[in-house]
């Protein structure tokens, strides 16, 4: 379907505003994923440094001087990665508590009452997260 | 020689007018200052009407999509402004037919039933896909935005291009096919009340295109067959009279690459639905039949 004039991105993504639970919930999904997946490399660029950390002699394995133990003792003395950890659970909790939503979805269970359970899916999110920060956030300040 | 005589004053009416192409007659010029003066008491009579309206406390505003391809001018796409006196129980459609038969005559939108049956007048209201003739002015805020559909070629004003939607629709071949007859040959085909109950939704599509327009999969796909063409299908494969073989048919069309496999589970299309129809949950169960159907454990 062509258009003969032009709303702009308005057209392609209707109107956020007037968006209903359903779309909203496509849409985090969708980004939470990309998040993940974003994810996942940084994760196994890592873990990778544990690799060369492998060889290391027991000594220095011990004393916490191998090259993967520096790695990660480094990154957790930052406060951004810090505070991203505690986004990186939020993004994850959601993914995975709209995915059993979707499940049910799929299996044609509760259809009715979809949008409740995003919303319930979200504020779920919001307490985990919430709850986690104490232990990200410990001793980092 | 009488029929001869209109074409002869024909032709010497033709022949002075090629002559005097540019000293109009007295005749046309009484007729054209006739026009000029009528369409000014026309314009001083809608400007009082629109004042009058505006300046009334009990007026709905009006912001209408307005576009033209034909009229030079008009070509922009633009909102107009209409103020509408409310009456109770006043719909959206209800407030064009008096913008169109009181402000102007040119303002074109689709509408037939007035009561929600032919499915003609889906239009974009305060971003959202609604029937007009079907939605409460009082339950919207002003002022209230109409637009055409989203996802649709606008032809005028508040009309869209329905061709791709009726060719998705046609896709699925939505009409009763069988070649499991009755034994007698004036016997019915019955259904059971079950079947009937389990079909019962589905054929209260009205073919308006809302849920086609709302759904983000189909407008960035023309393939995709849709929410409305997937429940049509939805409406004749569920239907135990048509058999296994059509079943088999109708199945494959389905679950082609375009077909029901594009729904993301937005529910944007059960949301707009002014048949209230649970579109998602007949695509999802058709989703599951095509699993099953391909499904095999040897």
């Amino acid at each position: 379907m062509s258009q003969s004039y032009n709303r702009g991105l308005i057209e392609d993504f209707s109107r956020w505003r007037e968006f209903e639970a359903g779309m909203w919930a496509w849409i985090f999904h969708k980004f939470t994923g990309w998040v993940l997946i974003g994810y996942l490399f940084t994760h196994i660029a890592v873990l990778s440094t544990a690799i060369p950390a492998s060889g290391a002699e027991t000594a220095v394995l011990q004393a916490g001087n191998d090259v993967y133990t520096q790695t990660i003792v480094s990154l957790e003395g930052l406060l951004l990665v810090r505070v991203l950890e505690v986004g990186l659970l939020a993004v994850a909790v959601f993914h995975m508590l709209n995915g059993a939503r979707l499940l049910l979805v799929d299996l044609g269970v509760g259809l009715e009452s979809q949008d409740k359970s995003f919303y319930a899916s979200l504020v779920l999110t919001g307490a985990i997260t919430v709850a986690s920060v104490p232990t990200f956030i410990a001793g980092a300040f | 020689m009488s029929t001869q005589i209109p074409k002869q004053t024909e032709n010497a009416e033709e022949t002075a007018s090629e002559t005097e192409t540019e000293a109009p007659s007295k005749g046309d010029e009484r007729r054209a200052e006739k026009r000029r003066r009528a369409d000014e008491r026309r314009r001083q009579r809608e400007a009082e009407e629109a004042e009058r309206a505006a300046a009334d406390e009990n007026t709905v505003e009006l912001r209408v999509f307005r576009y033209d391809p034909d009229v030079e001018g008009k070509q922009e796409p633009r909102f107009d402004t209409f103020h509408v006196p409310f009456t109770k129980g006043m719909t959206v459609l209800d407030a064009l037919m008096y913008a169109r038969d009181t402000y102007d005559s040119s303002l074109t939108f689709r509408h037939s039933c007035r009561q929600a049956v032919c499915g003609s007048d889906a239009m974009f209201v305060n971003g959202g896909q609604k029937l007009a003739c079907k939605t409460q002015i009082d339950e919207l805020e002003e002022p209230i935005r109409v637009e055409p559909l989203p996802h649709a070629e606008v032809t005028k004003d508040l009309v869209v291009d329905m061709e791709h939607f009726y060719d998705q629709m046609e896709a699925v071949e939505p009409y009763f096919q069988t070649n499991e007859y009755p034994d007698g040959e004036l016997e019915e085909q019955r259904q059971t009340r079950e079947n009937r109950e389990k079909v019962k939704m589905s054929t209260r599509c009205i073919w308006c295109a809302a849920c086609m327009s709302s759904c983000n999969i189909a407008a960035g796909d023309n393939e995709y067959l849709g929410p409305a063409a997937i429940n049509k299908a939805y409406r004749f494969a569920m239907d135990e009279r048509e058999g296994e073989d059509l079943k088999q048919k109708r199945l494959e069309i389905i679950e082609q690459e375009h077909g029901v496999w594009r729904c993301q589970t937005q529910f944007s299309c059960t949301e707009v639905c002014p048949k209230d129809i649970p579109l998602t949950e007949h695509i999802q169960e058709l989703k599951r039949e095509a699993v099953k159907n391909n499904l095999k454990f040897w």
